[in-house]
């Protein structure tokens, strides 16, 4: 399979379903015959880099921020008016700021009248660029602790692998805007559940976002117990493929911190056929 | 008593509803309505709440809508650090009320001087 062009994320709606499994078995059996690159996008947990321990450059993701210079400052309060939230408060004779709230918008800079703002660079997070093995980049984003805008670390972790060829993004669970963030602009998407009531209820929200953002969707029943009729119907109600049921033998491998692929190759084949379900979900010509 | 300390106060109580009558509501940034009564004479004017169903941030924005109105005191059940910053930086007292009564329970309360100070 040279020369794919492709980016697929793995998501879920309820977490602990599987994503990461997935995710990273797909990227280290793809990249047995080209170039992968597996991006960390659940960046208030990554995980990836503890099953492909390897040394990693790390760099800052950083977001501008409002500095008030308050010997220009005339404490109109046009600032705090436009600030939807509430992020600057103006006092007769301070500013109050509260970085946590801010969303980089910018906009206190283009109302104020007096030029007595300008942003500086604030550290909410890092990026994480390792190659555990030949052929495959992993890219990890961390949100500090503490740092409540977990979307900007996920697209400094996309767009370090924009000119890559086929980028596998790992999500976050759920369905908010972290998950939505990292679907964006992805050509395909696997969504990894499970055959209890829960994984199916978060599934069915998980399907909708999909839908919503226009990006085809495939599921992969894990840990699938042979009581799957609830979630099947749902999947032959939607018209979405089922992919692979898993069995239960893998937590025990994925426990000690080793790949399902690495461990037993002859899964690699099951990724493989995954994979290429994945790309005929969007039309095969991508 | 507290007469002679509280001379013409206006104080903002956080309610349920549009009068004195109404229930308190225990959360400051997301509360309904503000009820602002002059402690001098006992008349009010109740304020909706622009930010009581806003997405963040809600905290400072509500209290900036004390200090436009130039309140001077804050009878709430629960105010955040961030709205507790800028109320305190606005010289905003705050008291704490959780009885889960009545506008006039808190009104009287307060007047009575036995809520506490918070923030």
């Amino acid at each position: 399979m040279p020369g794919q062009i492709m980016k697929l994320a793995v998501a879920s709606g309820k977490g602990g379903t599987g994503k990461s499994m997935v995710a990273e078995n797909l990227a280290f059996t793809l990249s047995r015959t080209e170039p992968v690159t597996l991006v960390d996008c659940d960046v208030e947990e990554p995980n990836l880099h503890l099953f492909f321990p390897a040394p990693a450059t790390t760099t800052d993701v950083t977001v501008p921020v409002p500095v008030i210079d308050e010997t220009a400052c005339q404490h109109c309060g046009l600032c705090g008016e436009f600030c939807q939230y509430g992020a600057l408060t103006v006092l007769s004779n301070r500013i109050l700021f509260f970085p946590e709230l801010c969303h980089s918008c910018g906009g206190c800079i283009l109302v104020c009248p007096n030029d007595a703002i300008h942003e500086e660079p604030k550290r909410i997070g890092t990026l994480s660029t390792s190659a555990p093995q030949p052929d495959l980049k992993l890219i990890s984003g961390t949100l500090d602790t503490g740092s409540p805008h977990a979307v900007p670390v996920i697209r400094a972790a996309k767009k370090q692998a924009a000119n890559d060829q086929l980028v596998i993004i790992d999500t976050a669970p759920g369905t908010s805007c972290p998950v939505v963030e990292a679907l964006d602009g992805c050509d395909a998407c696997i969504l990894v559940t499970e055959s209890t009531p829960f994984g199916l209820h978060d599934l069915q929200l998980a399907v909708d976002v999909a839908a919503r953002l226009g990006i085809p969707a495939g599921i992969v029943i894990n840990r699938s117990d042979g009581k799957d009729e609830e979630t099947l119907r749902f999947c032959i109600d939607h018209d979405i493929e089922v992919m692979i049921p898993f069995s239960r033998e893998i937590a025990a491998i994925q426990n000690r911190g080793d790949l399902l692929c690495r461990a037993r190759p002859e899964w690699q084949k099951d990724f493989c056929a995954l994979f290429l379900k994945c790309r005929a979900l969007t039309g095969g010509e991508r | 008593m507290s007469k002679n300390k509280v001379t013409i106060m206006k104080v903002c109580f956080t309610a349920k509803g549009t009068n004195l009558d109404a229930l308190m509501e225990e959360r400051f940034g997301r509360a309904p309505h503000f009820i602002l009564v002059e402690s001098e004479n006992g008349s009010f004017e109740a304020i909706q709440n622009p930010f009581a169903d806003g997405g963040g941030g809600v905290g400072p924005k509500a209290a900036q809508v004390l200090i436009a109105n130039n309140v001077q005191a804050l009878v709430s059940g629960q105010v955040g650090g961030n709205a507790q910053e800028v109320l305190a930086a606005a010289g905003i007292a705050m008291y704490t009320y959780r009885a889960g009564k009545s506008v006039r329970d808190a009104l009287d309360q307060f007047t009575r001087n036995s809520l506490a100070r918070s923030g």
